[in-house]
């Protein structure tokens, strides 16, 4: 297949009008070496294999057994490469990534703190990558024992009494709690039907709600950017199953009446979700459980650096007050001595929900965040938050002035910036990200909260130093002069990524979600 | 601490810049009601170099010495080395959801690449770019029929994965949905009469394992059939995936919506998570499809790239309106089983699932031959139900001997007699006929 991707040379002449970001004396990005790549079944040659097995025995004929409509032979279209072929296949689009192992990652309410390596190894040891879920109990005591104790530290951590370990991300966490609310609110006769959700929250409240069949009421936020007290009791009445609230706030505010606000909740029977994507801003220094939440997810792969993955696996387990405990799904793991086992039968926890997840959920999430928990112990947890609140506050004294701050409260972990002072020129939240790709950085969070409008949502976490914080600022201070200067450079940017702007209109109007032989991208 | 690179200094300058005294200053938001006045009680924080020595002491208490003999929804086979190699390389293990395309080409070209191999894999012509699990994913492949059919019952066989169907049925609480449960005869296959009676003008879907939870390569055409006639979504669930590479793709049959796992592919056990799920299905299904997906598109250049699209769906977008509230998937999870199927290949991936099913048959052979027959008559893949007396015995004692024997049926069936000496059991590639023979003596003890 010839040029399937389209590339031509002329396409690197005229490059960055604008002018090159290192131009400035920063230490941007300039260009490496990034190779055209064909997908895999644009590759390959007949007869080409990238894996060595053992032979089929002779005389096995799958034919003899199964009826022939049933069987197929070669799947036409496999392609067909050498393991060297496919070894630099998925180098090359490795190299076509930006993670947070290539640099500043400061996408806000996602946590992209540095991923141990330590995790990594650890969660490679035979005994744990090789451990079938349903081995005996007497052959899986290591795994049990993991899962045990950090059920317990995360309990600690976050001031529950128990937390569930099976939600398989963050999102399938906030579900079951959900379910575990509607289950204690059939349990007391009547499911109630809504569900209070703040303008702040993540889009999966709202769905993971309408999911357990709830109708959901959005709840303004105040000129302070905070939940308060007053609005809640308005809205607050015996039909309202729970309330769900981000502490802090997608906008990076403690919502200091959660108490008050919690209380508010309760005395109509009502119950309070939390959703933890938040949580490092609280690590060691303050405790949901502590607030009035009764149940909130924790993300792993957010507070406790299990990799993002491009897009998962996550891992959700979620904590849960006393009330809720009967409601767990299982397994559940226990010690009886000095042995963990899993509890999977009704009969035991005959209010459980069921089960979330197949199995006992993303196991190898748990062992490299145990590893972060034991190698940072009290005082690292607590340090972890220090250093993230200091971080993006160090970021925003340094960005005030250069960009528009819609809130001017407090903020913790993150901070919320939007593109007013760059309007008159022409200049978007979108052109800023564009721009800040090319000067070496992933662009922050952008478009949300939905309650700013052009957000930059900034969350640089404690693994950063003051060096990439700096490099950072200067990245965006030389932007917002930019977009007074030359707006259209912008408009341009990224120019140093092996694609330019992508036409997204094209994508969903007419979708084309796989290879087919002879496929053109035009 | 090596991941907080902050030195006193920095944090002083820091500080100054804030215009505050102390970290204990940029806090003040948090009432001091609400503090912890008091360190985690969690244990001390240690090295890594005992780090590493106590993590390989639980690690093992673990016993993997041997390859398990354990299916049923997780599978034992060999992982070239080099898909973890590659696996391991920080910019993709470290990169999250694709929201900046330009700097995130590899991650929405290899989705692109998973999306492929699921079409071409199940015989449907739309994957997402994965789901959490093979259980989530058929609870969601069932909500995905009752919004399409706009109706309330599902009927699903007593041979589809027994945690499957729990997953499903606590997703389904709050709907209101109703679950039919038809039974499977003595092949091991689903109950056709049953399934027949079972299936009527308020039928969703109906809901079968391909192969199912005993191993036996379910009637999933005949299913189909009796659902299409009804004006039902037949959804096919294949937590075995290396099976499709001998065994006709779902979509050929007459499924509607493919779900499962690929964890076969390229993923270790882990003690069962993560895994990448999948979700496959027919064209006119999309607009009701859960999860991301990545398209092609052009740049301003005029250059092929991808994107996530079709984003209108999604809960970020949608917020209560959405087809699912699922956000993160299983990305890596995913990438590992599209660079393992890139290896094998065309010729690879025939070679390894025909080398299963013959595994599969010196399984049955030896315990033949040791004297368990099977507990089902209908046909195979690489696992099989075996009679052998006391099934909780016998896996009590192997496991003192280090051999995960497989699991007794009798726990997800304690109600059915037949199933009260039936063990549970797979060979795969990484079996040799040495240690299936060995195995099958130590079952007869």
């Amino acid at each position: 297949m010839a040029n399937p991707t389209g590339w031509k040379p002329s396409m690197e002449k005229g490059a960055a009008p604008g002018g090159d970001p290192e131009a400035t004396g920063l230490l941007g990005a300039t260009r490496g070496l990034a190779m055209e790549e064909p997908l895999v079944f644009e590759q390959g040659s007949p007869g080409r294999i990238g894996v060595s097995l053992p032979p089929v025995p002779a005389g096995a004929d799958p034919s003899a057994e199964i009826p022939a409509a049933l069987l197929r032979g070669e799947i036409a279209g496999m392609p067909e490469m050498a393991e060297l072929e496919v070894v630099r296949h998925f180098t090359r689009l490795s190299q076509w990534n930006w993670g947070i192992d290539t640099g500043f990652y400061p996408l806000g309410s996602c946590t992209m703190k540095y991923n141990p390596k330590s995790s990594e190894a650890l969660a490679r040891l035979p005994g744990f990558a090789g451990a079938h879920p349903l081995l005996p109990g007497s052959m899986s005591q290591g795994a049990l024992e993991l899962i045990w104790k950090l059920e317990r530290s995360l309990s600690e951590v976050a001031g529950f009494p128990a937390s569930v370990m099976s939600p398989a991300a963050g999102a399938q966490g906030e579900l079951c709690g959900l379910m575990m609310i509607r289950a204690y609110h059939v349990a007391r006769g009547n499911p109630r039907h809504k569900v209070l959700i703040p303008d702040t929250a993540h889009g999966t409240n709202p769905a993971s709600a309408a999911f357990n069949g709830y109708s959901t009421v959005t709840l303004e936020s105040g000129p302070d950017g905070r939940l308060h007290p007053e609005t809640v009791a308005k809205a607050m009445d015996e039909d309202v199953a729970a309330i769900m609230i981000t502490n802090p706030n997608t906008l990076g505010i403690f919502e200091s009446h959660i108490a008050e606000i919690a209380e508010i909740v309760h005395a109509k029977g009502g119950l309070v979700y939390g959703d933890g994507a938040n949580f490092n801003a609280l690590l060691g220094v303050a405790r949901p459980g502590d607030m009035g939440f009764d149940v909130m997810q924790y993300n792993l792969h957010k507070t406790f650096a299990t990799p993002h993955g491009g897009g998962g696996p996550g891992s959700g387990p979620v904590g849960v007050a006393e009330a809720l405990i009967p409601f767990m799904p299982l397994p559940v793991v226990v010690k009886e001595g000095e042995t963990y086992r899993l509890v999977t039968d009704p009969k035991e926890r005959p209010r459980t929900i069921g089960k979330i997840r197949e199995f006992w959920g993303n196991t190898g999430m748990f062992v490299r965040a145990w590893a972060l928990i034991r190698e940072l112990g009290p005082e690292g947890l607590r340090r972890v938050a220090e250093l993230a609140v200091l971080n993006a506050n160090y970021v925003r004294a340094k960005l005030v002035g250069h960009y528009n701050l819609p809130y001017e409260t407090e903020t913790l972990h993150e901070v919320v910036f939007d593109d007013k002072f760059q309007k008159d020129s022409g200049v978007t939240t979108m052109d800023v990200a564009k721009r800040l790709i090319d000067h070496g950085s992933h662009p922050p969070t952008v478009y949300f909260p939905l309650v700013v409008h052009g957000a930059l949502m900034i969350e640089p976490t404690e693994t950063e130093s003051k060096e990439t914080l700096d490099q950072f600022v200067a990245s965006m201070q030389a932007i917002a002069a930019e977009s007074k200067a030359d707006p259209e450079a912008l408009k341009g940017a990224p120019r140093k990524t092996v694609r330019a702007r992508l036409d997204e209109t094209r994508a969903a109007r007419k979708p084309v979600l796989r290879w087919t032989p002879g496929m053109k991208v035009e | 601490m090596r991941y907080h690179p902050h030195t006193p200094g920095d944090v002083r300058q820091m500080l100054d810049a804030c215009g505050v005294t102390s970290i204990t200053d940029l806090f003040r938001s948090i009432p001091a009601k609400l503090r912890l006045g008091r360190a985690l009680d969690v244990p001390a924080a240690t090295d890594e170099v005992s780090l590493l020595s106590e993590f390989q002491r639980l690690a093992a208490r673990n016993r993997t010495e041997h390859p398990p003999f354990i299916g049923a929804g997780a599978y034992a086979h060999h992982v070239p080395p080099a898909v973890d190699q590659l696996l391991l390389r920080g910019e993709f293990f470290t990169a999250y959801t694709p929201y900046q395309p330009e700097i995130a080409q590899g991650t929405l070209q290899a989705l692109f690449e998973w999306q492929t191999f699921v079409t071409l894999l199940t015989g449907l012509e739309i994957s997402n770019a994965s789901m959490y699990d093979g259980a989530s994913a058929t609870a969601e492949a069932v909500l995905l029929a009752t919004r399409t059919t706009g109706r309330e019952k599902v009927v699903v066989s007593g041979a589809l994965h027994p945690e499957y169907r729990k997953v499903l049925a606590t997703y389904l609480a709050s709907t209101g949905d109703e679950i039919v449960t038809v039974p499977y005869g003595q092949d091991g296959r689903t109950d056709l009469a049953a399934l027949q009676a079972a299936v009527d003008d308020r039928t969703a879907a109906v809901v079968i394992g391909y192969p199912n939870f005993f191993g036996v390569i379910d009637a999933l055409p005949e299913a189909a059939a009796i659902a299409k006639k009804a004006g039902a979504l037949t959804v096919s669930v294949t937590a075995e995936s290396v099976s499709l590479g001998l065994l006709q793709g779902p979509g050929a049959l007459g499924a509607d919506v493919a779900v499962g796992t690929l964890q076969s592919f390229g993923n270790g056990l882990n003690f069962g998570g993560p895994a990448p799920g999948f979700l496959a299905i027919r064209e006119g299904l999309i607009r009701q499809m859960p999860g991301r997906v990545a398209g092609a598109t052009v740049d301003r250049n005029g250059r092929r790239g991808f994107v996530l699209t079709l984003s209108t769906r999604e809960q970020h977008i949608r917020r209560e309106k959405a087809t699912s509230n699922i956000c993160t998937n299983a990305g890596l999870a995913a990438l590992a089983a599209t660079i393992h199927l890139s290896l094998l290949g065309k010729g690879g991936l025939a070679h390894l699932a025909r080398l299963n099913h013959a595994r599969g048959k010196q399984l049955r052979d030896a315990m033949k031959k040791a004297g368990f027959g099977l507990r089902f008559t209908g046909p195979t893949f690489n696992e099989a139900a075996f009679e052998v007396g006391d099934a909780e015995a016998v896996v009590e004692r192997l496991a003192r001997k280090g051999i995960a024997a497989g699991v007794p049926l009798s726990r997800w069936y304690p109600d059915d007699p037949r199933m009260k000496g039936a063990l549970l059991s797979v060979a795969t590639e990484v079996h040799t006929p040495e240690l299936i023979e060995l195995f099958a003596q130590s079952v007869r003890g």
